[in-house]
C-alpha cells in the first residue's frame, strides 16, 4: 500500500497474559511477538483454549497485557487509563463478534450509530454516516429493521457496518461467521475481501481452516505461543 | 450524549412496564403519604389559625377565681386594669340564667350575659339589627337589652322585638338591639353561644346593680396594639397580683397569641413526625430501585461491555444508569404527587376543611424522588460503569 508508512500498523512484543485460576496463577499468553503492517488481512488460527480470544482482547484495547509491550500506531497502549482505551476503541478499532453483539430494542440504524454517539458526533451528521454505512453492506432497504427481524447474516452485516462506521484504523474480528451457516458466512467473508482489497487493515480469529485460509496471512496459536503458520498444512 | 440517554433510559423503562411500575411502587407510596400528609396538616393548621385569629389578636382573657376573702375582681380593680398603658377597653363577662317574660310568654333558662361596652367596639359585626350597648348605657346602669333571634322568635312570635320590652326575672328591660346569629364562625362564640332559650346582653353594670352580682370573675381585656400584648400581659398580671394579694393561683391570664403560637409548634413537630415516618416508605422504595437497578445491570452485563467495546467510557455508563433510577424514581414521585394531591383534597373535602395547593408540597415530592434516585442509583450505576469489558462481554 503506502510506502511512506514503513513503521508497522502494531507491534507487540514478549506479551504474556496471566489469570488467577483456583487460586494459582495460569499463564493463558507465553511471551506473543507480533507485528502487523497496514492493509494486511491477518488471520489467527488456534483450537478454543489456546489464547486467542484472550490476544482478540488484548489486540482490541480491551485488555491491558501482564507483561511486554504493545505498540499500536507507534503509541504504548500497555499501561493507558480506562478513558484513554474507551477512546482508543471508539477511534481506532472497529470490532465485530461471533454473536453479533447487537442492542435489541435499538433498529439497525440505531446500533450502527452507537459509536458515533460516543464520538461525540452530532445527531444529524451521526445519522448520515450510518445511513452511507448500512447502503455499503446493502442493508438500504433494512435501516428500520430490529435485529430480531433480520436474519443472522444480515445481523452480522449490521454489526459490521457499526465496527466501520467511525473509519477504525483496523477491524478485529472474533470468530465472525461462528454463528452462520456456510452460504452467509461466505457472504461475510467476501464483505471481509472485499475491506481488504479496499486497503482496510483486518484481523481475524477462527478455528476454522477454511475461513482462515482467506486472509492473506494466517499465523497459528497453540497453547499460548504463535507461529507463522503455512498455508497447507492447515 | 444527554438525550441519548434519556432515550435509553426511557426505552429500557417502557420495555419494562410492569417491572418499572412494581419498582417505583414504594416511591409512589412515600411520595405519596407525605405530599398527603404535608397538604391536609397544612389545611388543618391554616383553618385552625383562622379560627383562632377570628377571635381577635390583641385579646387577653382574664379569669379570676380570687382568694377566700375576694372572690373576684370589684370596681375599682377593674379601673386599675382599664387606666393600663395600652388598653383599650374592657369587658367583664357575667352570665346567669334566668326566665324571661313578655305578655303572657315566658321562656326558662335564658342564658343573661352582662358585657362591656368596649365588647361592641371589637366585635363590630356582633349586632343585626338595633343599637349595641354603649357607655352611656354602661354609666347610667340603664335597663337595656341585646336579645338574639332564638328567644326574639319564642318570646315575640313574629314581632319586631326593637323597641318593646321584656322581663327578666321580673325586672323589666328595653330591647334596642337584635345579636347577629353566631353562626359557625369561630368556635368559642360557640362555645359561649348561650343558652338552649336563647341570649340575653345587659350592660355589666346594670347586671350587677340590678342581679346583685357584685364581684367580676371572668373578663375580657382590649389591646390597643396587638404588638403590645405581651407587654400589657405584664402589666396585667402585676395589676391583678396586687388585687388579690399576690395570692398564687388566684387568676389566670390567656394570650390567644400565645396559644396560637403553641399551636402552630405543635401542629409543625406533629408534621414533621409523620413525614418522618412517611420517609420510611421512601426509604423502603429507594431500596426497591436500588435493587431492581442491581438486577437490571446484572441483566444486561453484555450490553455494558458492548458498549464498553464500542468506544463508552466508565463514566458515560454510570452516567446512563445513574440517569435510569433518576427517571423510574422522578416517574414514580410525579405519580406519588398527583396521587397525594388528589388524597388530600378528598380528605380536606371529607373533614370539611378548606384544600390550600401548596407548591412546596409538590417540590417536596420532586425534591425526594429525585434524591431517592441519585442516593440508590449511585451504586448500580458505578458496578456497572466499574465492569471489565471482557468479563461483560462473555457473559452473553
Amino acid at each position: 500500500m503506502s510506502m511512506q508508512q514503513s513503521a508497522p500498523f502494531f507491534r507487540m512484543t514478549g506479551i504474556t497474559k496471566s489469570y488467577l485460576m483456583g487460586g494459582e496463577w495460569t499463564p493463558v499468553l507465553k511471551g506473543v511477538s507480533l507485528s502487523l503492517e497496514p492493509g494486511e488481512f491477518l488471520s489467527i488460527l488456534g483450537p478454543s483454549g489456546s489464547g486467542k480470544s484472550t490476544l482478540m482482547n488484548l489486540i482490541g484495547c480491551l485488555d491491558t497485557p501482564t507483561s511486554g509491550e504493545y505498540l499500536l500506531r507507534g503509541r504504548r497502549v500497555d499501561a493507558l487509563s480506562a478513558d484513554e482505551l474507551a477512546r482508543i476503541r471508539n477511534r481506532d478499532i472497529g470490532f465485530v463478534f461471533q454473536s453479533f453483539q447487537l442492542l435489541p430494542r435499538l433498529n439497525a440504524l440505531s446500533n450502527v450509530e452507537l459509536p458515533l454517539v460516543y464520538a461525540g458526533v452530532a445527531p444529524a451528521k451521526r445519522r448520515e454516516r450510518a445511513e452511507q454505512m448500512l447502503e455499503r453492506v446493502g442493508l438500504a432497504d433494512r435501516m428500520r429493521y430490529l435485529p430480531n427481524q433480520l436474519s443472522g447474516g444480515k445481523q452480522q452485516r449490521v454489526a459490521i457496518a457499526r465496527a466501520l462506521v467511525t473509519n477504525p484504523a483496523i477491524l478485529l474480528a472474533d470468530e465472525p461467521t461462528g454463528a452462520l451457516d456456510q452460504r452467509t458466512g461466505g457472504q461475510v467473508m467476501d464483505l471481509f475481501s472485499r475491506l481488504h482489497q479496499e486497503g482496510r487493515t483486518l484481523v481475524m480469529i477462527t478455528h476454522d481452516p477454511h475461513i482462515a485460509r482467506r486472509a492473506s496471512r494466517l499465523m497459528r496459536l497453540l497453547d499460548g505461543e504463535l507461529s507463522e503458520g503455512a498455508q497447507e498444512d492447515a | 450524549m444527554l438525550r441519548e440517554s434519556l432515550r435509553m433510559s426511557l426505552s429500557n423503562i417502557l420495555g419494562n412496564k410492569l417491572r418499572s411500575l412494581l419498582t417505583t411502587l414504594g416511591i409512589v407510596i412515600g411520595v405519596m403519604a407525605i405530599i398527603a400528609l404535608v397538604t391536609i396538616m397544612q389545611s388543618a393548621t391554616s383553618e385552625v389559625s383562622a379560627q383562632f385569629e377570628s377571635l381577635g389578636a390583641g385579646k387577653l382573657t382574664v379569669q379570676a377565681s380570687g382568694t377566700p376573702l375576694k372572690r373576684g375582681l370589684n370596681a375599682n380593680d377593674l379601673a386599675a386594669v382599664e387606666a393600663l398603658e395600652g388598653v383599650d377597653g374592657i369587658s367583664p363577662t357575667l352570665s346567669q340564667e334566668m326566665y324571661a317574660a313578655h305578655g303572657d310568654a315566658v321562656v326558662q333558662d335564658v342564658l343573661v350575659k352582662g358585657y362591656g361596652f368596649a365588647y361592641f367596639r371589637r366585635e363590630s359585626d356582633a349586632m343585626a339589627r338595633g343599637r349595641p350597648l354603649t357607655p352611656i348605657d354602661q354609666d347610667a346602669l340603664s335597663r337595656v337589652c341585646l336579645v338574639d333571634a332564638k328567644l326574639a322568635a319564642e318570646l315575640f312570635a313574629g314581632e319586631d322585638p326593637l323597641g318593646k320590652s321584656l322581663t327578666l326575672n321580673g325586672v323589666r328591660f328595653a330591647v334596642v338591639g337584635l345579636l347577629q346569629e353566631a353562626d359557625s364562625g369561630d368556635m368559642l362564640s360557640q362555645l359561649n353561644a348561650g343558652g338552649e332559650s336563647g341570649t340575653v346582653i345587659l350592660p355589666y353594670t346594670t347586671y350587677q346593680r340590678v342581679f346583685g352580682a357584685g364581684l367580676v370573675t371572668s373578663l375580657e381585656v382590649y389591646v390597643r396594639d396587638p404588638a403590645l400584648t405581651a407587654s400589657v400581659s405584664d402589666e396585667l398580671e402585676e395589676t391583678l397580683g396586687r388585687a388579690f394579694n399576690y395570692r398564687d393561683d388566684s387568676y389566670t391570664v390567656i394570650n390567644m397569641e400565645s396559644l396560637l403560637d403553641v399551636m402552630d409548634t405543635m401542629m409543625g413537630l406533629m408534621t414533621n413526625l409523620l413525614v418522618g415516618i412517611a420517609s420510611i416508605a421512601l426509604l423502603v422504595g429507594g431500596i426497591g430501585i436500588m435493587n431492581m437497578m442491581l438486577v437490571s445491570v446484572t441483566e444486561r452485563t453484555g450490553e455494558i461491555g458492548l458498549r464498553k467495546a464500542l468506544g463508552a467510557r466508565p463514566r458515560s455508563i454510570q452516567f446512563q444508569f445513574l440517569m435510569e433510577s433518576v427517571i423510574l424514581s422522578l416517574l414514580g414521585g410525579l405519580l406519588g404527587t398527583a396521587l397525594g394531591l388528589a388524597l388530600s383534597l378528598g380528605l380536606s373535602r371529607l373533614m370539611d376543611i378548606p384544600f390550600t395547593f401548596s407548591p412546596g408540597a409538590v417540590a417536596l415530592g420532586a425534591g425526594f424522588s429525585l434524591a431517592v434516585g441519585v442516593v440508590f442509583g449511585w451504586a448500580p450505576a458505578r458496578k456497572a460503569s466499574h465492569l471489565n469489558p471482557i468479563d461483560a462481554l462473555r457473559s452473553v
